[in-house]
């Protein structure tokens, strides 16, 4: 007979997802706090945004943080992954009738190809913005940091740009709808009352995500393009 | 009423299956499921030919033997039921309807309908028991329990093992399946003791048996004849994180 390590088992690879997951979360929250600056009044949202970018750059807590990001969207897509090679195998052959999905909804059963989605948006928007800003040779504003706010501006002033960027908050908000309640519950929450508050706060998490982060390039973009 | 039924044949686990197409006549539309599909098989043995194999016993919806794909759905297209429980009231005059076995790689095919759930047993072998002489009956009251408790833990208990979870799951996972039984036991104090050492083993067992994981869809809940719900899972979850640490 096969033994395993308890800490070997598909169901601690879940609890990894769902952390990584939650802190993924958590992240959201603080970046979308950062980046509502961008919707300030012009002249003090460039100052401010910009001076914002470079203390963030500059902080070891955040370098620290940061790092913890980048291991957790690594770790929380490979583990996904894995534990979906491992969903394969588990099923053998094919049905040949399926209408299993009758049972159970779209986005619970394509987490995987919302988040690839998500993954391949996340290397388009780090390669316009963190790139840009960490390694090529953007602009400066007028107090001598880096002009991020210059760069945000530029990039939202194409309108394929944003309607890419809107559909890819709405595919977060959905992988969001379901992923909140999923790592709770995959973290072992079990009381009934309490679970369906985790329930409505995760669908009402994901809408403030989409919305908040889909706003931004939409009033961006009709403030400054053709401006 | 007249249905076209396609039934998957397969030898055994190593042959490949296929649909044999059996017209039925004069099916009565307050038989069962299973008694139309003993109509068949009188009329395929009185042809000499082999009949086709599933399981069932007792045919009234608590023993969790049968069970089958019936038009891509666990037990039928209605929600919470066995085999044995669908009628073929619920099929339309001249229908077809698709017969397939439970599909997993830890359910191997025996024949034709019939599947292998012996890794359904295995995980309760892990630790899905209380190892104590529980004697005869004893005196209700001598262990108090409340009756929201006994109620909730009945619950759990009602699982009947039939592995329509795993068939239905996306995933072939049997996550409510095992969540049931660790849960039953979890919130009595008799299945305190041991709660631990059966949290991990039978967590383990699922893996060792090649089960998929759960990704909280919840087609299980829908399509589990005894309604268990998703919480148990939770549970189970629980009890395991509580086991590690």
């Amino acid at each position: 007979m096969r033994k395993i390590n308890s800490l070997n088992t598909t169901i601690i690879r879940k609890v990894l997802m769902a952390l990584t997951g939650l802190f993924l979360c958590f992240f959201l929250i603080i970046h979308l706090a950062g980046n509502l600056q961008l919707l300030l009044p012009h002249e003090i949202a460039q100052t401010q945004y910009n001076a914002y970018s470079h203390i963030l750059s500059g902080n070891f807590i955040i370098k620290l943080v940061s790092y913890v990001l980048y291991v957790s969207i690594l770790a929380h897509a490979l583990l996904a992954l894995v534990l979906t090679i491992v969903n394969w195998r588990a099923g053998g052959s094919k049905y040949a009738v399926d209408k299993r999905r009758q049972v159970s909804g779209w986005i619970t059963r394509n987490m995987g190809i919302l988040g690839s989605l998500i993954f391949v948006f996340l290397i388009v928007h780090l390669a316009d913005f963190w790139y840009v800003y960490k390694f090529g040779h953007p602009p400066m504003d007028a107090a001598g940091n880096k002009d991020l706010y210059t760069i945000v501006v530029e990039v939202y002033k194409e309108p394929l740009y944003v309607v890419g960027y809107v559909i890819a908050m709405i595919v977060l908000g959905f992988h969001l709808w379901h992923g909140f309640q999923s790592a709770f519950r995959t973290l072992g929450l079990y009381n009934f009352k309490y679970h369906k508050w985790v329930k409505y706060f995760g669908f009402f998490f994901s809408i403030v995500m989409t919305v908040g982060f889909a706003i931004i390039p939409i009033i961006l973009y009709f403030r400054f393009a053709g401006g | 009423m007249k249905v076209t039924l396609k039934v998957w044949r397969q030898k055994d686990a190593q042959s490949k299956g296929a649909f044999e197409t059996y017209p039925m006549d004069n099916v009565n539309e307050d038989s069962s499921f299973l008694e139309m599909l003993d109509m068949l098989n009188e009329s395929l043995t009185v042809q000499g030919k082999m009949p086709v194999e599933f399981d069932s016993d007792c045919r009234e919806g608590i023993c969790g033997q049968c069970g089958m794909v019936i038009n891509g759905r666990a037990n039928g297209h209605l929600e919470g039921t066995t085999t044995c429980q669908l009628h073929m009231r619920s099929f339309k005059d001249g229908e077809t309807i698709y017969i397939e076995p439970f599909r997993a790689s830890a359910f191997p095919v025996i024949r034709d309908l019939k599947v292998d759930r012996e890794s359904l047993d295995r995980i309760i072998i892990a630790g899905g028991f209380i190892s104590s002489h529980t004697g005869s009956a004893p005196e209700a009251n001598s262990i108090p329990i409340g009756h929201a408790t006994a109620e909730s833990a009945f619950d759990s208990a009602a699982c009947i093992g039939c592995g329509s979870c795993v068939a239905t799951c996306k995933n072939s996972s049997a996550s409510l399946f095992t969540a049931a039984k660790i849960t039953h036991l979890a919130k009595l104090p008799q299945g305190q003791v041991e709660a631990r050492k059966r949290a991990l083993n039978m967590v383990k067992q699922m893996d060792i048996e090649g089960f998929g994981a759960c990704t909280n869809t919840e087609a299980c809940e829908v399509e589990c004849p005894q309604n268990i719900s998703v919480m148990n899972i939770a549970r189970m979850n629980w009890e395991f994180h509580k086991a590690i640490l």
